[in-house]
């Protein structure tokens, strides 16, 4: 690869008080390419997803230590505004999160606070959001319905269109399928091959079949550490580490 | 059967019957007193309790206009001082749960709440009444809103301590700053059971005869104003209770059956406003 990496990690450790729970992450993120972190449960791929848009802030006693850059700058500099970060970082979570709003309202929030109050305006990135997401269809006579009433699968695609809406340049997934049945995962799958022709896309799953399926570089975490990671094929077909193979056959995990 | 499962049935054959038992004990009072108060109350109830002020003595007929005007201001003057107190309370708790600060606050609220009334009529007498030496409406309504206060901080945090954790982190994710996620998404969440904890409370303070013996007074006239002693709806069927005179009783029942019924009209206003925001929350 010539481009430089969109997210490049060195040495970063990270603490849950005093519990070290990473062990020197160095990573590089493609852009425009999905990055799939694969790894037995509490091995941190959670931690470390959560690290880069430093969703991690909220829980007192955690604490990041090392480097992670998004295009040259550190995500943990002291000049860095966590709201501006988050903004060009979106997160989908394991379970979908909808806000107890209309459909409309949920795409908008993103815009509504960055201060966008034009009707039209709204209007338009909410329908191209929504379509992005695939979601448009399902859901256009009925957009100032509660976004509640709709399906496990349609919340989450509507959390992911809720992402997309203030147009971030990196989308960060944790297990966003886990928790839904093989057509809505389906349907999940279709829609992050086809954004990462915009997005730089970091999905967690624990799926291997899911990241074999959607990534296009991996990277398997075991015990808070990087063991392997590299090209999609190399990992799942011929990976240098007998660890990386033992899991990704399902010996173990 | 086995002797074993037969032993089982039995036993939770007597504790059921125990726990009906409970319940009908505790309603025995509830029904007695609903039954007492209409049977006296309706009877005594008719436009003029609501249009009229009290007769002098001796003058049969008249109401209690000025004290239904003065409890609802005296309601109101609570509400708007314990309402945005407690949520701002409330919502500081279930924000920083693990302070030192919160932890005391957490407390006195508790405190607060044990707090015998007539020991806050006492209170706002001391501060709003002697310096200025005249009752008002304002010392009455700061009564009852010093009881509000514990029930609505107390409410307010344990409802949005159940808002799920991922709600707080989609806002967040979104670029949301920490105020914005509690303003915009965690406490509407929360809206329908803080509205319903508000309206509890009110009815509770809506009650209370003796915080107001000493602060509001009592006031035989119409009165409105804030600076002014003012009638209430239990101080007058207190004083009316323990009058001499027929006619005085049967207006003090008429109260009770009043005051009876705006609770009762609270608690349904309350859940009807609950059924409304959550079939907004949910489909």
């Amino acid at each position: 690869m010539n481009d430089d990496p969109k997210i490049s990690v060195r040495d970063f450790d990270f603490f849950y008080g005093a519990a070290k729970v990473l062990h020197g992450i160095s990573l590089d993120i493609p852009a425009r390419k999905v990055t799939a972190l694969i790894g037995p449960s509490g091995c941190g791929k959670s931690t470390f997803i959560r690290s880069i848009n430093r969703m991690n802030d909220i829980i007192t006693d955690a604490r990041g230590k090392g480097t992670i850059l998004i295009d040259g700058t550190d995500v943990y500099g002291s000049d860095t505004d966590v709201v501006e970060l988050r903004r060009r970082v979106g997160m989908v979570f394991q379970k979908s999160n909808p806000f107890p709003k209309s459909i409309y309202d949920n795409v908008a929030y993103g815009l509504r606070i960055g201060g966008m109050r034009n009707k039209r305006q709204l209007d338009d990135i909410i329908e191209r959001s929504l379509t992005r997401a695939a979601l448009w269809h399902e859901v256009k006579d009925r957009l100032h319905a509660s976004a509640l009433a709709l399906s496990g699968g349609q919340q989450q695609r509507l959390c992911i269109a809720r992402a997309l809406a203030v147009d971030p340049e990196i989308l960060l997934m944790d297990e966003p399928a886990s928790a839904l049945d093989p057509i809505a995962t389906s349907k999940i799958e279709e829609l992050i091959y086809e954004l990462k022709d915009n997005y730089t896309i970091v999905i967690v799953t624990h799926n291997m079949q899911q990241a074999a399926r959607v990534s296009d570089r991996t990277a398997f975490f075991m015990l808070g550490r990087l063991v392997e990671e590299g090209d999609k094929n190399t990992i799942f077909t011929n990976p240098k580490e007998k660890m990386t193979e033992d899991y990704v056959t399902g010996r173990f995990g | 059967m086995t002797a074993n499962l037969r032993r089982r049935k039995i036993y939770s054959g007597i504790f059921e019957t125990l726990c009906a038992l409970a319940v009908v004990v505790a309603l025995i009072p509830l029904a007695m007193i609903l039954f007492y108060v209409i049977k006296e109350g309706f009877g005594a109830l008719n436009l003029d309790f609501f249009l009229h002020m009290p007769k002098p003595v001796g003058e049969s007929g008249g109401g209690m206009a000025n004290a239904i005007a003065g409890t609802l201001i005296l309601i109101g003057i609570a509400a708007a001082f314990a309402v945005p107190v407690g949520c701002l309370c409330g919502i500081h708790l279930s924000e920083y749960p693990g302070t030192k600060f919160s932890s005391i606050v957490r407390f006195a609220a508790d405190v607060l709440n044990g707090v015998p009334s007539i020991v806050v009529g006492i209170f706002a007498y001391g501060i709003l009444v002697l310096p200025v030496k005249r009752f008002s409406a304002i010392a009455g309504g700061v009564a009852l809103g010093l009881l509000m206060i514990p029930i609505v901080v107390r409410t307010t945090e344990e409802l949005l301590r159940l808002v799920p954790g991922g709600l707080r982190e989609g806002a967040l994710a979104l670029g949301a700053t920490r105020g914005r996620a509690v303003f915009s998404v965690i406490v509407p969440a929360a809206l329908p059971g803080i509205l319903t904890g508000i309206l509890v409370a009110l009815a509770r303070v809506a009650g209370e005869t003796a915080p107001l013996l000493f602060t509001a007074f009592n006031n035989r006239f119409w009165s409105t104003s804030l600076t002014q002693p003012i009638a209430s709806l239990t101080v007058q069927v207190f004083t009316y209770a323990i009058s001499p005179y027929d006619d005085w009783h049967r207006q003090a029942w008429a109260g009770a059956f009043l005051l009876v019924m705006m609770i009762l009209a609270l608690s349904i206003l309350a859940r009807l406003a609950v059924r409304r925001l959550e079939r907004m929350n949910r489909s």
